[in-house]
């Protein structure tokens, strides 16, 4: 005896959930709201680890960033000492020296100020942070040159009074003008603007004009020698007590090593140097290649809960189908019996029902695919949280709810199936 | 001598609701032959129906031997069984058992879908078959917009409309007023008198009297079985 074929098979589960429509649109929801979530939650961390893989990029899985740390000062020496305090703590010249010297497979040595100050166009101002580095910081740091030039090491041996401006600062201190060639105070000193670098991604220009800056695309770039001639390592710093002196020789310090692999040696010996030419831990380390290798493994992790929220959701969909099918399989078990007392098959009456399943569950993943790439977009749209709709997140949350559904449509399929046929004839 | 249609030998049927067993019928035999009309009577419970329901092989004999065609069904499976009800069997219920969601030719056409009959063919002999149950005019009602008459002729086109040798019906009529009964007897009979062999439970004596054979049940066992007419075939 052949099988029903099946497009009759779908037109005939079609008809029959058409009779329960808001109970099929409710069984539906649970699989929608499944899909959509998992969808959902794939793009948003997906989305998240595009963000801190690109930052950690940035970084340059070659170097090794090193900071100085401010720690509380102990109190010996200057405790002593009359008129204004100084704090000293931090890299130091040697430090960098020593590295140059002793750290393998060294190809590069970024030394970095980076101070806050006031800068002045015209009439307009703001506070932003300073950085006085030397020219190789642009390919070290991967900034993009968007006009001009970057600092040059005729700069850094005449400490001539340049400048370069990060692109959201071009914009924002000299909207209207061309920044190149103009001059730009800073602390009172004059630099001239000769290149303009942009960064990666940008945020969008704040609504209302606001006077502290942060963040990679504004700051001013000048010559290491230059902010050395006319400041020195001492910085004023306004504290509740008066004013307090730090004495900081380099504020960062970024090493570049020629290949991947060696970068844990350098950081061996990096550390070493460090802890013998400091009392005290006053630097940090940064390594992005190990930061990389952490994010990998938070990855894996936070996919694990995300995979286990999604599979939970997906199973409270798959219960709710199990109990619809249920209850449609006791409501309509006079209907199962008319049928096998017409000659149908155990296995015809488990494909009516697990065809009824089945197109529920069908169409409750198509919306929930729906929903689940609008509401990423919405995310994006105002949380501004980067979001990325992967073609294996929809294949991924389509093809289990359909499984998940059709292995929980089985038992009451079969529960009906094994129904006596008189028993059910007799029911009602 | 001609092949019974079915054939039951000494059969038992017990029914067992946990420790309680029921037996519905004692050591029953009977034979129908083709073409006969035979009704089944007997008061309340006597087990007319789980007779009717054993010849339908919609159930399984506990004991005994039940040949179709001459062959033993015993050993059979659900699906062979099943098989069995589809090709063979016409059943038509007390309460006509339409599908409720399903149309008149819907309803009419079930038993072909399990045969796997292209549905322009089901659709052809379903109409044939509503036409000639005077349905012309009612082909897209659900069951629930037709009257009592008019749904158990749609069950009566149903369970012709896989062309069964044998057809079984519990107490047509039951639900039925006098006159609307009769005109469902009037179709019976006329299938009859087409070659039909037809098994009728029913519990009206006048009912009984269109039948060429009366079969009295009595508590599980076969008290009477007379051939009117005269005539032993
Ligand atoms: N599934 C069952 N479980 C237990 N006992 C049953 C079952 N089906 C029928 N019986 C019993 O078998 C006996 C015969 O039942 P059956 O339905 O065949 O009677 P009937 O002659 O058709 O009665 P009626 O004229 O009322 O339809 C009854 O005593 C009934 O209680
Ligand atoms: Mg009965």
């Amino acid at each position: 005896m052949k099988s029903m074929p099946l497009e009759r098979m779908v037109k005939l589960a079609a008809k029959n959930l058409s009779q329960y429509k808001l109970r099929a649109g409710l069984t539906m929801l649970g699989i929608i709201f499944g899909v959509c979530s998992v969808v959902a939650m794939l793009s948003v961390g997906e989305g998240a680890n595009q963000e801190i893989q690109e930052k950690i990029q940035r970084m340059g899985s070659n170097n090794i960033l090193i900071k100085s740390v401010k720690v509380p000062k102990k109190e010996e020496g200057s405790s002593g000492r009359h008129g204004p305090q100084v704090a000293a703590y931090g890299l130091k010249y040697t430090d960098a020296e020593q590295f140059s010297q002793f750290v393998p497979s060294l190809e590069a040595s970024t030394p970095m100020k980076v101070l806050r100050y006031d800068i002045q166009f015209r009439e307009r101002r703001l506070q932003t942070d300073v950085v006085a580095t030397v020219p190789w910081f642009l390919r070290v740091q991967r900034h993009r040159l968007v006009r001009g030039r970057f600092l040059t090491h005729s700069d850094m041996d005449s400490g001539s009074p340049v400048c370069v401006i990060g692109s959201r600062l071009a914009r924002l201190l000299f909207a209207g003008y061309d920044p190149i060639g103009q001059t730009l105070a800073i602390s009172g000193d004059v630099y001239s603007v000769v290149g303009v670098v942009g960064d990666i991604a940008q945020g969008e220009l704040p609504a209302s004009g606001e006077l502290w800056l942060t963040g990679e695309n504004q700051k001013v770039y000048i010559p290491l020698s230059t902010y050395q001639q006319k400041h020195g390592d001492l910085f004023m710093q306004w504290t509740e007590g008066g004013s307090v002196f730090e004495q900081i020789e380099l504020h960062e310090l970024i090493l570049t090593i020629d290949r991947q692999e060696n970068v844990p040696y350098a950081v061996v010996a990096v550390r070493r140097i460090l802890q013998k030419n400091h009392e005290q831990e006053d630097y940090s380390i940064v390594v992005p290649l190990e930061l990389i290798r952490q994010a990998r493994e938070t990855r894996r992790l936070f996919n694990i809960v995300l995979g286990s929220i999604a599979a939970i959701s997906l199973i409270v969909g798959g219960i709710g189908i199990m109990n619809i099918m249920l209850a449609t399989v006791s409501e309509r078990t006079r209907e199962i019996g008319i049928r096998r007392a017409l000659g149908a098959r155990r296995r015809d009456i488990v494909q009516q029902f697990l065809m009824e399943t089945l197109i529920l569950s069908l169409s409750g993943g198509v919306i929930g695919l729906v929903f689940g790439a609008l509401i990423p977009l919405g995310i994006s749209a105002f949380a501004h949280v980067r979001t990325v709709l992967t073609f294996p997140a929809f294949a991924i949350a389509f093809a289990v709810s359909v499984s998940v559904s059709v292995v929980f449509g089985i038992y009451p399929a079969r529960r009906a199936a094994l129904m006596d046929p008189i028993e059910a004839l007799r029911h009602e | 001598m001609t092949v019974p249609i079915v054939e039951l030998k000494n059969v038992v049927k017990e029914y067992a609701n946990g420790p309680l067993k029921v037996t519905a019928l004692r050591g029953v035999s009977l034979r129908i032959d083709p073409g006969e009309y035979a009704v089944v009577m007997g008061a309340s419970g006597c087990g007319k129906s789980t007779m009717l329901n054993l010849l339908g092989c919609l159930d399984r004999i506990t004991a005994g031997q039940y040949l179709l065609g001459g062959e033993d069904i015993s050993r059979f499976s659900d699906e062979q069984l099943s098989e069995i009800r589809s090709r063979r069997i016409g059943f038509i219920f007390q309460s006509y058992n339409l599908i409720p969601q399903l149309n008149v030719l819907e309803n009419i056409e079930v038993p072909l879908f399990y045969q796997g009959v292209s549905e322009s063919d089901a659709r052809e002999r379903a109409e044939a078959l509503a036409e000639r149950m005077g349905l012309s005019d009612r082909l897209k009602h659900k069951p629930m917009e037709l009257s009592g008459g008019q749904q158990q002729r749609v069950a009566i086109a149903r369970s012709l409309v896989a062309d069964p040798i044998l057809m079984l019906a519990d107490e047509p009529t039951g639900n039925l007023d006098s006159k609307t009964g009769h005109e469902i007897l009037e179709l019976i009979d006329e299938l009859n008198a087409e070659g039909k062999t037809i098994v009728m439970v029913t519990h009206d004596d006048e009912v009984a009297n269109r039948a060429q054979r009366e079969i009295r049940v009595f508590d599980g066992e076969i008290v009477e079985n007379l051939w009117k007419g005269g005539t032993t075939p």
